[in-house]
């Protein structure tokens, strides 16, 4: 952690869960400054300036995504949204509008502080963008040769799965939408043909894991998209 | 007090409802008057006049005031309706509006000359209709009617005056009439108003007026009225007796039936008929008989015939048309099939010479008929039942075109000639006694065959042949044995009796086929109609057989819940409009009937015994098919038929839905004892374990190990949840997200999603490498991996071993979870399948048993299945399978 705590806002309208994850940052070692509502989160996140926002998705005041939109005008700050199962839809219009990342209620503390620290080294600088060799698993990435390992051997990688190893690399950690990934790999005009992506992810998988039907670090986020798990 | 003093229950709920009816009606006061002049329509408005004063509404809808300067000044200061246009040969005449009218709803409304016709195109023929519908619609009205114009009267007043006027109002219209009131003038003053000029005739009626307004004149038209005022006055005493249970003696019921004959004399006959009806409060029957000897009848007479039998069921018969091969016996039959007390006929006026060899028809019936008292009814001079047209065609088999004859009168000179070829070869062998039987032989064959007429030519040909060429003087019509004369009338009247006997046998033939047909088509309307399960079918079933039956193009019209006519196929041709109004008013109308009879369809109502049900509109080929009332019978039992079907189908519904009300009910209940007790456990637990941690007494490895309980309660309640949310989502209705994707990535998500619960349990994943990308919706299919699963985590020892395995099988591709525990409780593994099922009933391991319900919805969704069976030697394998459909195309690089 930094030698300031960092600062986080979290936005949740339950009382009890404000109180669970108030003890929980504060046990992290996090300064914390909680708001029941959109309008006084927005308010507090302009007063406060944190690292890190926390934002339920279901306020009651206003759309959760319209939080994020009015939030990414004017700043590019880690957001980390909270919501129920099964509104897949949910999650990814609030990525789709900025968001980082998701957490699925109910949630443990190992879950959520893996998020929260994930997104914190992000904001601070500390991406993998800077380092030389990337690792995951069994796996070693040299980024500046473009070279990919299994065990010490030489993985042979396509340019657009190597892209997307990249793109998986550069966002390691956090979940990253269809969209997102098929932006990034093969630019704003395939957005909507999401088979290809992944039929390439499955040759990643079968290329990097050790079982590719029980993967370990190419996850799969069920209808939202995928995360690279160091 | 006995039995006899108290009233008959069914007859006051009669009374009741009759009552409730009238209430809802409006009142229709009737202005009787004996003749035109009497001054009707002064009293009318005058009447009305009155009731404007008292503070009533009055709408004046159409009134004739002939430009008389006193009914003028009567109509001052009342509202006047303004009269339609309608359309009439390039003229435009005006007519009183009726739907003007009923959308105006005035309490009272003046609608003068009760009898009069409408102009053709208009809704009803007659104005009296447009009056029904008025009072049924509650709005009072108050018209005006002539003696002469009333229709049992018509012929008598005819008689008197010797102008027959064709616009008559029905007796049973007149006596249900709240109020009738006798405009009475005498006739002197009435001649009097006449010469001043006061009373407006007509153009007609002026050269009428001479031999129409003479005094003996009057007085009869006078005497006719008041009598028949008194009349109504005297049903109204003997409804008031009634009313007051005032029951002299019980009446048996008297029944008359009027025997309708070809004749020109069949209208009075008809009306001889509602006039005693009427005088005796009687039923009435009107039926012609077909016989063989009646069944040929030119077109007009059986248009006769037909309209007689209208006119019948309008003065208020029940019409029909029978078959028979004997007059008498086939009319006295139906008699006492219908317990018919009276039999009318009419009086046939034959010359001097027939009545030797033929008793009337009325003779032979009383003698036939102990029974059955038989009237008379004189008639005026006409031709009775000669000249039957041989071009005729029957009354009931409209469909039977006249054969043409004359391959029958070829045949029957054909075999003349052959006969008498063959007859010259045997000649040479036998006598000429024996020859002849062989001519006999060729009559009757030819009589069988071709009928009477060629039956009565080969009759003669073959005498002529027989004398020509076999007879001494040979080839000359000479006779010199006068014996042979008497072979010759005998072979005539063989010939004669065999083609009577031919064509009677051939017309019950034709019976029998018809009444078979009949009988046939209505078995097969009804033996489909039951057998139909939805409207839509009983529909179709209708329609088709009808307009087969029919030959005409039908069309179902059925009512939306706001009682709406929908039609239930093409509506081409048909009147919506029309149809919605049969289906208000529950009454035929369209083609041929009294209302809107130009229409090219005609419309009857789909009347079953708890409400309407629709309408059946058809449009006949040929409009003779319906001209019948045999036919219109055929028709109304359809209809019935179908309405009775659209009915039951109907209960059908209402019956099922009661019965899945019963069964969610059911299922509600089993739900909310079994989420109670599943929700109830684990709360129980919970509250238990934390209150030991209050407590304080635990050490710490103690404190862990509740920690640890606590957390695997909560786990399974949020499962629980979780399922229930799934549930309900599922049942509102699932929306798949379908993408195309590879099995590998659910499969994976999913066994991460549950790794904590499979943590003891041995895992192996068998998928093919060249599995093909399936169209299925990632989230549904990950929550039917992970239920199942959980499952065989739940139901299988810790330590046992879990198989995912995928292959491809034909068009699809099986997924399947298996587990080598101990297996399937017993019975039907599709009853795990069942919301709120669990295996072992009532084991220890908690969860609603709604996972697999979850899982099977989903499958299902998918196009797919899911199965559950035991494994050998022991274990559970549920195996799903997805649609394999056909993948994208993709280029890779």
């Amino acid at each position: 952690m930094n030698e300031h705590p960092a600062t986080v806002v979290f936005i949740e309208d339950e009382a009890p869960i404000r109180r669970f994850l108030r003890t929980m940052l504060e046990h992290a070692g996090l300064q914390v400054h909680d708001e029941e509502n959109g309008r006084r989160g927005l308010i507090a996140v302009a007063a406060r300036k944190p690292d890190l926002v926390i934002l339920d998705l279901g306020l009651p005041d206003m759309d959760g995504v319209e939080v994020i939109r009015q939030l990414r005008d004017w700043s590019d700050l880690p957001i980390l949204v909270l919501s129920a199962r099964a509104q897949e839809a949910e999650k990814v219009a609030a990525l789709d509008a900025g968001a980082d990342d998701y957490l699925t209620k109910p949630f443990g503390v190992d879950e959520c502080l893996a998020r929260v620290r994930v997104l914190l080294r992000r904001h601070a600088g500390h991406s993998a963008r800077n380092e030389q060799v990337f690792s995951f698993g069994q796996v070693r990435v040299d980024l500046v040769q473009r070279l990919v390992f299994r065990n010490e051997e030489a993985v042979h990688l396509t340019p657009i799965e190597y892209r997307l190893l990249m793109t998986l690399i550069r966002h390691a950690g956090r979940v990253l939408t269809h969209r997102e990934l098929l932006r990034e790999v093969w630019g704003p005009n395939h957005s909507e043909s999401s088979q290809y992506l992944r039929v390439y992810m499955g040759h990643l998988r079968q290329k990097l894991e050790d079982q590719p039907a029980l993967p370990r670090h190419i996850l799969t986020e069920t209808g939202v998209g995928y995360r690279l798990a160091p | 007090m006995t039995d006899n003093d108290r009233p008959d229950p069914d007859a006051l709920l009669a009374e009741l409802q009759r009552a409730e009816e009238l209430a809802r009606r409006g009142r229709l006061k009737i202005f009787f008057g004996a003749c035109a002049g009497v001054g009707k329509t002064w009293a009318m408005l005058a009447a009305a006049q009155a009731r404007v004063r008292e503070g009533g509404e009055v709408l004046v809808g159409v009134v004739e005031t002939h430009g008389r300067s006193e009914t003028q000044q009567q109509l001052q200061g009342l509202e006047v309706l303004p009269a339609r246009l309608v359309e009439f040969h390039g003229r435009k005449l005006p007519e009183f509006d009726l739907d003007a009218a009923l959308a105006r709803a005035p309490a009272l409304i003046l609608v003068d000359e009760f009898a009069h016709s409408n102009i053709p195109g208009s809704r009803h023929a007659k104005r009296w209709q447009d009056v029904d519908e008025l009072l049924a619609a509650g709005i009072d009205v108050y018209t005006t009617l002539n003696v002469q114009h009333l229709e049992s009267l018509n012929d008598i007043v005819g008689q008197i005056t010797g102008i027959v006027v064709r616009e008559t109002v029905p007796d049973r219209i007149f006596d249900a009439a709240n109020e009738v009131t006798l405009v009475d003038l005498p006739p002197e003053e009435l001649l009097d108003r006449l010469a001043q000029g006061k009373v407006y005739l007509g153009q007609q009626a002026e050269r009428a007026a001479e031999h129409f307004f003479r005094k003996g004149n009057l007085l009869a038209l006078r005497e006719l009225a008041l009598r028949r005022t008194a009349d109504r006055v005297d049903a109204q005493m003997r409804a008031y007796r009634a009313d007051q249970a005032i029951q002299p003696v019980w009446q048996a019921r008297e029944r008359l039936l009027a025997c309708v004959g070809p004749g020109a004399d069949g209208e009075k006959l008809i009306r001889s008929t509602a006039r005693l009806a009427a005088a005796l409060h009687a039923d009435w029957l009107a039926v012609y008989v077909e016989t063989p000897k009646l069944s040929r009848q030119s077109a007009q007479r059986r248009a006769r015939v037909l309209a007689n039998l209208k006119l019948a069921q309008s003065l208020g018969a029940e019409t029909s048309v029978l078959a028979g091969a004997g007059l008498e016996g086939t009319l006295l039959a139906y008699a006492r099939s219908r317990n018919v007390s009276k039999l009318v006929v009419g009086k046939s006026l034959r010359g001097g010479a027939s009545r030797l060899w033929q008793t009337p028809l009325s003779e032979r019936l009383a003698q036939a008929a102990s029974d059955v008292d038989v009237y008379v009814v004189a008639h005026e001079l006409d031709g009775g039942n000669a000249g039957q047209d041989k071009t005729g065609s029957s009354l009931l088999f409209s469909d039977a075109q006249p054969a043409a004859r004359w391959p029958g009168y070829l045949a029957a000179t054909a075999a003349c000639a052959l006969t008498t070829a063959f007859a010259a070869a045997l000649l040479t062998v036998f006598d000429p006694a024996n020859v002849v039987i062989l001519f006999l032989l060729a009559v009757v064959l030819v009589a069988i065959r071709w009928g009477r007429g060629p039956g009565v030519l080969a009759s003669v040909l073959s005498v002529l042949a027989f004398d020509f060429f076999f007879i001494a003087p040979k080839l000359s019509l000479t006779v010199n044995d006068t014996q042979y004369l008497f072979t010759f009338v005998l072979m005539l009247s063989v010939a004669l009796i065999i083609s009577q006997l031919a064509a009677r046998l051939r017309f019950e033939a034709r019976i029998a086929t018809y009444r078979e047909r009949r009988t046939r088509a209505l078995y097969e309307l009804g033996r489909e109609l039951a057998g139909a399960l939805t409207a839509a079918s009983v529909v179709e079933t209708g329609s088709q057989r009808i307009g087969e039956l029919f030959h005409a193009r039908t069309l179902l019209l059925l009512p939306d819940a706001h009682d709406r006519l929908q039609p239930a196929g093409d509506a081409v041709g048909f009147d919506p409009g029309l149809a919605q109004w049969v289906f208000d008013h529950e009454e035929t109308a369209g083609n041929g009937t009294q209302t809107l009879p130009a229409a090219s369809a005609l419309y009857v109502p789909l009347k079953a015994p708890m409400r309407m049900r629709g309408v059946l509109a058809l449009i006949p080929g040929d409009q003779s098919q319906l001209a019948s009332p045999e036919q219109q019978r055929l028709l109304d039992t359809c209809a019935s038929q179908i309405a009775l079907s659209l009915e039951r189908v109907h209960y059908v519904e209402v019956a099922q839905d009661a019965l899945v009300a019963m069964e969610s009910e059911r299922l509600r209940n089993s739900v909310l004892s079994a989420v109670s007790h599943d929700l109830r456990t684990p709360l129980t637990t919970l509250v238990g374990l934390t209150s030991l941690l209050q407590g304080g007494r635990l050490d710490a490895g103690e404190q862990q190990q509740t920690l640890v309980a606590i957390a695997e309660e909560i786990q399974r309640m949020n499962s629980l949840v979780a399922n229930l949310l799934d549930m309900a989502r599922l049942q509102s209705g699932v929306k798949l997200q379908r993408e195309w994707q590879v099995l590998e990535e659910v499969v994976g998500s999913a066994v991460r999603a549950c790794a904590a619960r499979l943590a003891q349990h041995r895992l192996a994943v068998e998928l093919p490498a060249d599995l093909p990308l399936l169209d299925y919706d990632a989230v549904l299919i990950e929550r039917v991996l992970v239920n199942l699963l959980e499952n065989a985590a739940k139901y299988t020892p810790a330590g046992s071993a879990i198989t995912i395995a995928a292959r491809l099988a034909g068009d699809v591709v099986a997924v399947s979870v298996s587990d080598d525990g101990p297996g399937l409780p017993a019975g039907a593994p599709e009853r795990l399948f069942a919301k709120f099922s669990r295996g072992a009933a009532e084991t220890n391991t908690p969860g609603v048993g709604l996972g697999l319900a979850i899982c099977r919805t989903i499958v299902e969704a998918h196009g797919g299945r899911i199965v559950a069976e035991n494994r050998k030697p022991h274990g559970a394998a549920f195996t799903f399978t997805l649609p394999l459909g056909q993948p994208p195309a993709l280029t890779l690089e």
